[in-house]
């Protein structure tokens, strides 16, 4: 289980790449990358999304 | 445009941290290299744009039309129940900025002071080697090294870099905001020579909504709420301008967001060959998330340290480690007293803060905040303003006895 990236709601601001505990987070340009194998679904992403654009599968 | 394989530095992130040092170092001859990941200086901006006299005056920064472009008068506070408290001046006491354009001017004196700078340009890798660090660059599907013994992180609060080379940088949830904004035109039904702050716990959970003025009739509105709150920062913001009249009508020029890191200070901000500055090392002022000045002399601090490594040769971290301390005694030490502030105005409830409007003058505020006044005349004047509100007794008591440094219960 991985978070997901909503690029139509993202604002690529970065807010995420830096609460993330595992750095499963990268940003390039207006590109979030989540990488799944990284990623513990702890929801950190989602905490501080300003718009809502991550989620965690459940 | 192309990239050399060695600098004496190279700084990541062209933002006001980086630029800052980067003026200062290229200005020393150093053969500076500054890389950002994004395709346009100043853009997108995660930022209200307010810069207060004292920066200018402390960083002998002079305001330019170009990119200085409301001149500010007060602030005005607003309890939840709308009552006011204001302060205004005859004089300048700050500016809205043009970041873009302020950021542009900052890359223009870095470029002509013999800096290069490369945009879409990202850090991909760092790793050391024989007392460097190799970095690697990813730019047009190319991947190329650069070496440096020299990385200063100004890669703002999604700093890899430091990460890369060792140092924690990750921001702690309790301690960041999420902040959202809307660069509006339109509006009105404020004044513009005044910063506006809206606080309660329906405006802005654990923080407050904000408009800060920029030319005719158009401002940044925006709010920054603590990130563990349930729905988001754009949530509360569209609900609040919905209620405003002179704003639900106006239309929006730019939307912007990120994360404020406001108080998880880094104990330590330098390792071998590595040097951090800006919201990369979580330089933001606690109470109130701005971040320019202090990026513009974290930047200047980094440099100075970075020229001092770059004169001797030498670039281990207890080569660079003076960096810390000289960081809490510029500034470092005054934003804890300021996050203790915060800590504080959390404890609030909607009724103290109606309560505190009606009751005390901003100058007392303002006085009370800032440590203008001793610990026996901020008891005074708080014991008269608060002898009906027993609840607020306790939660002032509990900070002044934080303020002159007892243990927390």
């Amino acid at each position: 289980m991985a978070a997901k990236n909503n690029f139509e709601k993202c604002l690529y601001c970065g807010g995420c790449v830096g609460v993330c505990p595992v750095q499963a987070i990268t940003l390039k340009d207006t590109r979030l990358i989540i990488d799944p194998k990284k990623c513990i679904n702890c929801g950190a992403c989602v905490s501080i999304c300003p718009v809502g654009a991550n989620k965690v599968e459940k | 445009m192309e990239m050399k394989d060695n600098y004496d530095v190279v700084i990541v992130g062209a933002g006001p941290a980086g630029l800052a040092a980067g003026i200062d170092l290229a200005k020393e001859d150093v053969n500076v290299l500054i890389l950002d990941r994004k395709q346009e200086i100043g853009c997108p901006k995660r930022c209200a744009e307010g810069l207060g006299l004292g920066w200018f005056n402390r960083l002998e920064l002079k305001p330019k039309k170009e990119w200085a472009v409301q001149p500010i008068h007060g602030a005005a506070l607003y309890a939840p129940n709308g009552e006011g408290v204001q302060m205004k001046r005859k004089e300048v006491m700050g500016y809205v900025l043009e970041r873009k354009m302020f950021e542009k001017d900052m890359a223009i004196q870095a470029a002509k002071a013999g800096a290069k700078i490369l945009l879409k340009h990202q850090v991909i890798s760092a790793k050391r080697e024989d007392g460097e660090v190799i970095l690697t660059v990813e730019a047009d599907n190319q991947t190329r090294t650069v070496r440096t013994p020299l990385v200063v992180a100004c890669d703002g609060v999604d700093s890899l870099t430091a990460k890369m080379l060792g140092l924690n940088t990750k921001l702690d949830l309790n301690e960041t905001d999420a902040g959202y904004q809307y660069e509006m035109t339109g509006v009105s039904g404020y004044d513009e020579h005044l910063l506006h702050l809206y606080f309660g716990t329906d405006i802005a959970p654990r923080g407050y909504v904000w408009i800060f003025p920029k030319r005719n009739g158009t401002a940044n509105v925006g709010i920054g709420i603590g990130a563990y709150e349930e729905k988001t920062a754009k949530y509360y913001l569209d609900k609040w301008i919905s209620e405003q009249d002179g704003l639900a009508n106006g239309s929006i020029i730019e939307v912007n967001a990120g994360a404020i890191p406001v108080g998880g200070f880094l104990d330590k901000m330098e390792a071998d060959n590595l040097i951090v500055a800006g919201d990369a090392g979580h330089m933001v002022d606690p109470i109130h998330g701005g971040g320019i000045g202090i990026a513009l002399e974290g930047g200047r601090l980094a440099a100075k340290h970075a020229l001092k490594a770059i004169k001797s040769e030498k670039y281990s971290n207890e080569d660079l480690e003076a960096y810390t301390p000289d960081w809490y005694n510029t500034r470092g030490n005054e934003l804890k007293k300021r996050l203790k502030g915060r800590h504080l105005l959390e404890q609030l409830k909607d009724d103290d803060f109606n309560y505190l409007a009606g009751s005390i003058t901003m100058d007392e505020a303002l006085k009370i905040g800032n440590g203008a006044l001793t610990k026996k005349d901020k008891l005074l004047l708080l014991s008269k303003k608060l002898v009906t509100r027993p609840g607020l007794v306790k939660i002032f008591m509990k900070y002044m006895k934080d303020d002159s440094g007892m243990p927390k219960k």
